[in-house]
Order: C-alpha cells, then structure tokens, then sequence
C-alpha cells in the first residue's frame, strides 16, 4: 500500500524560498558575484523560484543549469537514459556559484555536480541550497541553505513541486 | 548480455530513438569549455581498422577521450596481420589484454558477427564491406534533425540519395534510420548502380527530384569503379549524376546538402560545397563525434538496476 503524507504546502515552498533567498543575500553581503545554478532536474525549478525572489530583493543574478548525468558515480550500473543539458549562461570564474537542488540525499549527485562545475572554470566559492534535507548521507558534504530538515526512512520517497512536498511510503522502492 | 552497435535494424526503433536524443546530449557536452567528461573511466576502447579511414577512425577515438576511455588503435598496416595472423588470434589476442569495446571497419561484410562470438566485449560496426555504417547513419539522421530543428519524427521529410547505391553501406545504413523514422527516400542513379531490388523509389533522372527535395545526399563516387563498365565514363557520370552550378542554383534555399566524405572533386562534386548555406558537410563531421560518443556511451555506460 502507498501512503502519502503532505509535510509543506504551497505557502510553506513559498515562506521558505523567501527566507532561503534572504539567507543567500546575507550571507554574501549582496549579490555582485552570484550565479544560481539549479540542478537538472529537479533543482531547476527551484534555482528559478530563488532567482526571482533574490531579483525581487536585491538584484537579479544569472540563473542556469547544471546536468551531471556524465559525472555521476554510478555509470554503468543503470539504464542510460538521455540527459538533460548544462547552461551556464554566464563565466563562473571567481564567481559564488550557489548550487541548487530540491532534495539533498546521499550527496553523491551533489559530488558529481561539484565535477561537472569545475569543467566550466574556477568558482571562488560553491554554496549549496537545499528544499529539503532528508539525511542518509553517504559522503561529507553539507549544504549552506536549508528550507527544511525532513528526517526520513531511506525506504521512502519525497516528492518535491513548487505546490508541497510530499513523503510516500511503501512505494516498492520506486 | 553484452550489447552491441552493428546495424540499424538491430538496433531497433526504440534504441535509435534513444540515441539521438543522448547525440544532442553529447553535442552539447561538445560545446562546454571544456568537453571532456569523466564518463567511461576505466574503460577501453580499441579500434580496429582492417581498411582505410580518416574520419571514422579519428572520429571513434576523440569520442572515446572525450568521454576518457583509454583507446587503442590497430592499423592493419603496422600489426602482426600483415605476418599472417588469422583475425581470430587478433581478436583474441586483443581481448586478452582487456578490451571493453571493439570498433571495427572490415572490407568483409558480418566481420562485426564474427568478432562478437570471438569476444565478450561489445562491438561496434565501423563500416563492413558493402553492408552497413550505422554510425555514419546516426550522425546523419542527428544532423538533419539539428539544422531543420526537428524532432525524431521525419514523416514528409523528402530525401534523395545520389550515387553508387549499389556498393554503398552509407547509402544502405542512412536509408534504413530514415525510413524507420518516416521520410521520404529515393534512390538516385544509374541502373547498373542500383541494387537488384529496392524497397524505395528509384530514377535515373536527378534534374527530376532536385528541386523538390528537402535533403539532397551525395555519395562518393570510387573512381575504381570507373572505367570498370558498370558506369559511364568520368564525364558522362559527371554530366548526368553530379552537383555541378545549375543543379545547385535549383537546390531550395532551405533544403539541405548531405555527403559523407572525402569529396571526390570534379567526379560527383562540381561545384565547393563550402560555399553552399545548404551544405552540412562539415557539421556531419563534427556531429560524428556526438553520434559515437552516443553511442559509445549507452553500450559502455549503460547497467540493469533501476532507479
């Protein structure tokens, strides 16, 4: 049987975007150097929703794409599907390049990300922003921006749209 | 099961589908600043070429660094071949040092079957006698495809391949990916360049399908079939089957100028395809890369547990 739980609604994506953006300017002291680069595909729309809010607040940034489906870690063990594209739409040299995604997992696709920006130039620093933290890391990374932390079993799946984020159980692994 | 990369009809529908949209995928890794990605580390890839090439050869091997695959090339001229070695020993000599895929260009037609009962690698057709050139095929499709900005769906797409049909596997592979993804083809040539049988329209007339059509792909004329009495001498072929100022002017602007190389200049060609806006000459070249990263990439990099 598959169970689904809604744990964010649409206004609390939108509460967390706004503080997430917040964060992002503060931490920085502005934007003058900040490129947003959400992670194909799930973090695009995201890098997106933050963007515009950064824009509304601050200033506007460039917003691209990152896709790591050639750098990934697990080549080999599945089904090859066509990936999606990186558009970096701006030098990230000596840039803060805030990496976007909508779960943070086991960090492996954030590791493959890390790669596949280091083939577009040398950033001065990477930040990572996160929808949700759902924990069972299996490498050392950590993100900088955190819209919620969401402890999870590994057995389970969230589900993550600009309407709510979802947790389902008993899903088959699927 | 160790998959492999032989013909278009072995590939399948499906399959094709799939490597062209990962082309357009790798032709966009083409573009980054740096487009070398760590995909297939730790692989190897050897390339054996028991016949000439320049292109394909070059080709198969950048695709496999860009996605940093060790590679190894066999040139026939250099091996132990030349001291009577049977392919089989080759094969299995080669095997025995770890080889992940072959990429093989044979004068012999099922060379890439036989290779495969010989070795568990997968192997991948580089041209085999008058059979089959499925990546030249690929490159060809995925390049229509890029410069009309369309999608898999080629239904109504006009095409007309010029040139010796018969002994051509450029001609017989490029055929079979456009009809299976819906155009139009026709066979343009002197009948005694024709197959016996053909499963596509034929004529011997190129003025009558020139103006209509929406690809227009040469083929090389081999000059040792001239003279040969299968064809009209040089200038009689020249006159009837080649692009000379006229039939260019009669190409639609938007139509589309296809060949696979090398140019043979003055036989087929009479014109400098380069100074042509249809000709996509150079850009088969460089979405050759895409097509064998491609395809390179689903056979090497592909694995059964799902997501």
């Amino acid at each position: 049987m598959t169970q689904r739980k809604q744990v964010l609604g649409p206004d609390d994506v939108r509460r967390a975007v706004t503080r997430m953006a917040h964060e992002i300017i503060e931490r920085n002291r502005g934007v003058d150097d900040v490129v947003v680069l959400g992670m194909q595909r799930g973090g695009v729309w995201l890098a997106q929703a933050l963007g515009a809010e950064i824009a509304r607040i601050a200033a506007s940034v460039p917003i691209g794409t990152i896709d790591v489906s050639l750098h990934r870690d697990d080549i080999g063990l599945r089904p090859v599907t066509p990936g999606s594209s990186s558009d970096v739409p701006t030098d990230i040299q000596d840039s803060i390049v805030v990496l976007v995604d909508d779960v943070l997992f086991t960090g492996r696709t954030v590791r493959a990300a890390l790669d596949a920006i280091s083939d577009f130039g040398r950033p001065k620093a990477i930040q990572l922003a996160v929808l949700i933290d759902r924990g069972h890391r299996e490498l050392p990374i950590r993100p900088d921006f955190i819209g919620k932390n969401l402890p999870t079993s590994s057995e389970e799946e969230v589900e993550v749209t600009a309407e709510g984020v979802t947790i389902i159980e008993g899903s088959d692994g699927q | 099961m160790t998959s492999h990369f032989r013909s278009i009809a072995e590939a399948g529908t499906e399959r094709i589908h799939r490597l062209l949209d990962l082309t357009d995928h790798m032709a966009a890794v083409g573009r980054r600043p740096n487009p070398k990605v760590p995909a297939l580390r730790g692989k190897t890839v050897c390339n054996l070429f028991f016949e000439d090439s320049t292109r394909t050869r070059m080709s198969f091997d950048l695709a496999a660094k860009r996605l940093s695959a060790d590679t190894m090339t066999l040139a026939v001229s250099s091996s132990s071949v030349n001291k009577g070695e049977s392919l089989r020993d080759t094969i299995e000599t080669l095997d025995a040092m770890g080889v992940d895929a072959f990429v093989v260009r044979h004068r012999t037609s099922g060379v890439p079957w036989q290779v495969a009962q010989w070795s568990p690698a997968a192997v991948i057709n580089a041209g085999d006698g008058w059979h089959a050139h499925p990546t030249q095929a690929l490159l060809d499709a995925y390049t229509i495809r890029q410069r009309r900005g369309m999608t898999n769906d080629f239904t109504g797409l006009k095409v007309a391949i010029v040139g010796d049909i018969r002994h051509s596997r450029v001609a017989r592979s490029t055929t079979e990916i456009l009809l299976m993804l819906g155009a139009e083809v026709t066979h343009v040539a002197p009948r005694t360049l024709l197959p016996p049988t053909s499963h596509v329209p034929t004529t011997a007339n190129l003025d009558e399908v020139i103006a209509e059509v929406d690809v227009l792909y040469m083929l090389r004329m081999q000059r040792e079939r001239m003279g040969a009495g299968i064809v009209p001498d040089g200038g009689e072929y020249s006159r009837r089957f080649a692009l000379d100022e006229r039939r260019a002017s009669a190409l639609r602007n938007d139509a589309l100028l296809m060949h696979p190389g090398p140019i043979n200049r003055g036989v087929e060609m009479m014109v400098d395809p380069t100074e042509l806006s249809q000709s996509t000459i150079l850009d088969q070249v460089t979405n050759g890369i895409a097509a064998r990263m491609a395809v390179l990439f689903d056979l090497l990099g592909s694995g059964e547990i799902e997501e």
